[in-house]
C-alpha cells in the first residue's frame, strides 16, 4: 500500500526543470537534518489519505507550509531557496491507531523551521505561516497542530503577558491560596443595575473576581457604559464591606479596535484593575490589547470562546497547548485552560499539560501530558490559567489537588445557585478553598481526606453545609474526546 | 466588621498550633518567613511594619512564632500577619500571608463617592481607624 519514497533530488538541473515532482524530491523530507537551536519545530498529527505515502505527506506538510507550491517553479533559483524550505526529519506512528484499532492510522510529523521565516513578536504571522495554508489539503484527510517548540531567540522578540501571576499578586496583595471568581448568571438578560447586585453580593460574600460572560459586549438588554458603571460601584462597595482588593472583569470586546479601545480606557477611568477580551478578536486585536493593558496596568483576562471549534477532536484542528503556547507569548495575564472534573471537556492529564505551558518558567517534555518538547520561556511571565465550567465547593479539594494555588477557581452556577443566595455561595466557596489550603499546609491528604475536611468546616458554616447537599450528586463523568497518546508505564523492578 | 485579607480570614482564628503548623509548611518549602504589623488596614497599604527583617534560612519554627508573639505582646491592638517569601528565579515574592492578630474592634472601611462628568464617581475607600493618628486608632 505504501509507494516507496522516492528521495531528494539535488542536481540542480533536474531539481528546477519545469513539471510535477514529489516533495520529498524537492527536498521537503530530510531525515537526517538535526534541528537548530534556532529552529521552530512543529509536530502535526497527520491522516493521510489512502494510498498516500505518510512521508510523502509529511513532505507535504512542511512544503506547504512553507515554500512550496504544487509544481516546479524558477523562481526558486533567485532566493536561497534551502533557507526558507521546511524540513519534515522524523515520522511516527500514533500509538493506538492503524490496523486492529478503530482509528485511521495517524503519524507524527516533526517539520523544522528556519527562523528566517518569522517576523519578531507577531502572534499573527506565526498562524498564518504554520497552519494558514496546510489544512485544507487534499492529500491530507485531517491534520492537527499537536505541539511547538518555539526557540528561544523568537521568545525574546515577544514582551508576553502585561502582569503576570506575580505581578498580579502583589497588586491584589493575595498571596499563598487560589483566587476566586464566578461568571455572571443569567448570561444574558440582566440590566445594568440588576448584573451590578450580583456582582456585589459575590465579591462581599467572599469572592476576589467577578466575570462578564463571553457573549456580553453591549446589547438591547444592557448598553456596555451601564455594565461597567454599575460594576464599578458593586466592586468599590464590596472593597470597602471587606477591606480586600476586589475586581470584575470588564469585556470589553467589540466590533472593531477601536471601540475597544474606547470602551478599555472607560474601564481605567472607572477605576477598574482587570479587563477581559474574547479569543475570537483574533491575534492581532490581542497583542493591541495586550500592549494596551501594559501601559495602564490592567489585568488582561483571555476568554477562550470559541477555540472548541477546532482544538477537541483529536485528528484535527489545533490543540489547546499550542494555543496556550501563542497565547502567553502575544500576552494574556489570565487564561481559561479547563477544570478537568467539570461540566466542559479535558482529561485531567492533558489539563495539567496546560497549565504547565501557563505556569512554568521552563517545560520539560512530558508525553503522559502532552508536552512533545522541552520549551524555556526565557523568564517570560506566567499566565494565572482560570478553571471554569460546572464546578463546586464539593470538589475542591480535587481541584487544589490538581491545579495547587496559581488558578483563579471560578463557581458561576456554584455561586449563583446556592439555595441561600449569591452572597452564601461566596461564603461557602471561600471558606471550602481557606479549609482546603490550611489543611494542605498542614500536610494533610486532601484527595482522600477532602470531603471530611469540607464536612468538618461545614459544621460552623452554615452556606457550606447547603452548598455541600445542594451539589452532591453532581459530577460530568464523560468519556474525553482529547486524552494524551502516551501513558506513564511503571517500568519493571 | 472582619477585614478578610490574608489566607485564612474566612475560618476561626489560627490557634498557636496552627500558626506554627503554616510556618513550619513555609520552612519546609525554603522560605523565608517575617512577621509584619500595621494600624493602617487600608486595602492598598502593603507596607505594614516590620517586627525585625525576614527570616532566612530558618530551620525552627518555633523561633518564627515566638517573634509572633514577642509582636503581640509590643502590639496587643494592632493587626499582624505572618508572610512567607520565595526568592526562587520566576517567583522572587511573597508567596504567604496570613493574619494572626486583630484589634478588638475593627472599626472597617466607608465608601466616598466624588461625582464626575456624566455618571462617572470615582471612588475611594476611607478607613475609620486612620481618622485619628497613629497610637489612638484602636481601644483596648
Amino acid at each position: 500500500m505504501n509507494k516507496p519514497v522516492e528521495g531528494r533530488i539535488t542536481d540542480m538541473k533536474e531539481r528546477y526543470k519545469g513539471g510535477v515532482l514529489k516533495y520529498a524530491q524537492m527536498g521537503y523530507w530530510r531525515p537526517d537534518y538535526e534541528p537548530k537551536e534556532t529552529d521552530m519545530i512543529c509536530v502535526f498529527r497527520i491522516t493521510p489519505q489512502e494510498g498516500v505515502d505518510a512521508i510523502e505527506a509529511a513532505a507535504a506538510v512542511a512544503g506547504e507550509s512553507s515554500t512550496a507550491t504544487w509544481t516546479v517553479v524558477w523562481t526558486d533559483l533567485l532566493t536561497a531557496h534551502e533557507n526558507y524550505q521546511a524540513k519534515a526529519y522524523r515520522v511516527d506512528q500514533v500509538p493506538g491507531t492503524g490496523p486492529g484499532t478503530d482509528k485511521e492510522q495517524q503519524y507524527f510529523a516533526y517539520i523544522a523551521y528556519d527562523i528566517i521565516l518569522f517576523e519578531e513578536g507577531s502572534i499573527a504571522n506565526v498562524t498564518a505561516s504554520l497552519i494558514g495554508n496546510v489544512f485544507s489539503f487534499k492529500p491530507l484527510k485531517a491534520g492537527r497542530l499537536e505541539d511547538i517548540r518555539v526557540p528561544v531567540a523568537y521568545v525574546k522578540t515577544f514582551k508576553g503577558p502585561p502582569t503576570g501571576i506575580i505581578v498580579e499578586r502583589e497588586r491584589l496583595d493575595k498571596f499563598g491560596r487560589p483566587l476566586l471568581g464566578a461568571t455572571m448568571k443569567p448570561k444574558l438578560g440582566l440590566s445594568g443595575k440588576n448584573y451590578g447586585r450580583v456582582v456585589y453580593e459575590g465579591l462581599t460574600g467572599g469572592l476576589d473576581f467577578t466575570k462578564d460572560d463571553e457573549n456580553i459586549n453591549s446589547q438591547p438588554f444592557m448598553h456596555w457604559r451601564d455594565r461597567f458603571l454599575f460594576c464599578m460601584e458593586a466592586v468599590n462597595k464590596a472593597q470597602a464591606n471587606t477591606g480586600e482588593i476586589k475586581g470584575h472583569y470588564l469585556n470589553v470586546t467589540a466590533a472593531d479596535m477601536e471601540e475597544m479601545y474606547r470602551r478599555a480606557e472607560f474601564a481605567k477611568s472607572l477605576g477598574s484593575n482587570i479587563i477581559m477580551i474574547d479569543l475570537i478578536v483574533g491575534w492581532t486585536a490581542i497583542q493591541s490589547m495586550s500592549n494596551w493593558s501594559r501601559q495602564n496596568d490592567m489585568i488582561l483576562h483571555m476568554h477562550r470562546a470559541g477555540h472548541g471549534t477546532y482544538t477537541r477532536q483529536k485528528n484535527h484542528g489545533v490543540s489547546f497547548r499550542v494555543m496556550a503556547k501563542w497565547l502567553r507569548l502575544a500576552g494574556v495575564d489570565h487564561l481559561h485552560a479547563g477544570t478537568a472534573v467539570g461540566k466542559l471537556e479535558g482529561d485531567p492529564m492533558t489539563v495539567q499539560g496546560y497549565y504547565n505551558v501557563c505556569r512554568e518558567g521552563y517545560n520539560k517534555q512530558d508525553l503522559s501530558r502532552g508536552l512533545f518538547f522541552d520549551q524555556d520561556w526565557c523568564d517570560m511571565k506566567k499566565v494565572m490559567p482560570v478553571a471554569s465550567g460546572g464546578i463546586h465547593v464539593g470538589q475542591m479539594h480535587q481541584l487544589i489537588d490538581l491545579f495547587g494555588d496559581d488558578v483563579v477557581l471560578q463557581f458561576g452556577g456554584g455561586t449563583i445557585g446556592h439555595p441561600a443566595g449569591i452572597q452564601a455561595g461566596a461564603i461557602a466557596n471561600r471558606v471550602g478553598l481557606e479549609v482546603m489550603v490550611k489543611a494542605r499546609n498542614e500536610g494533610k491528604d486532601i484527595l482522600n481526606e477532602g470531603p471530611t475536611i469540607l464536612k468538618n468546616a461545614a459544621k460552623t458554616c452554615k452556606p457550606l453545609e447547603q452548598a455541600l447537599e445542594t451539589w452532591k450528586d453532581v459530577s460530568f463523568n464523560y468519556t474525553s474526546t482529547d486524552t494524551p497518546d502516551f501513558v506513564a508505564t511503571p517500568t519493571a523492578s | 466588621m472582619r477585614i478578610t485579607q490574608g489566607q485564612f480570614s474566612f475560618l476561626p482564628d489560627l490557634t498557636d498550633d496552627e500558626i506554627r503548623a503554616q510556618i513550619d509548611y513555609a520552612i519546609s518549602k525554603g522560605w523565608a518567613v517575617s512577621v509584619e504589623w500595621t494600624d493602617d488596614p487600608h486595602p492598598r497599604n502593603c507596607y505594614w511594619h516590620m517586627w525585625g527583617i525576614p527570616m532566612f534560612q530558618i530551620k525552627d519554627g518555633a523561633a518564627a512564632l515566638y517573634e509572633v508573639n514577642a509582636c503581640r505582646k509590643a502590639h496587643p491592638e494592632v493587626y499582624i500577619k505572618v508572610n512567607a517569601f520565595d526568592s526562587t528565579r520566576g517567583v522572587e515574592s511573597m508567596v504567604m500571608s496570613f493574619i494572626v492578630q486583630r484589634p478588638s474592634h475593627e472599626p472597617g472601611f466607608g465608601l466616598q463617592r466624588t461625582e464626575e462628568a456624566g455618571r462617572t464617581i470615582r471612588y475611594t475607600t476611607i478607613s475609620y481607624a486612620t481618622q485619628r493618628p497613629s497610637g489612638e486608632r484602636y481601644s483596648s
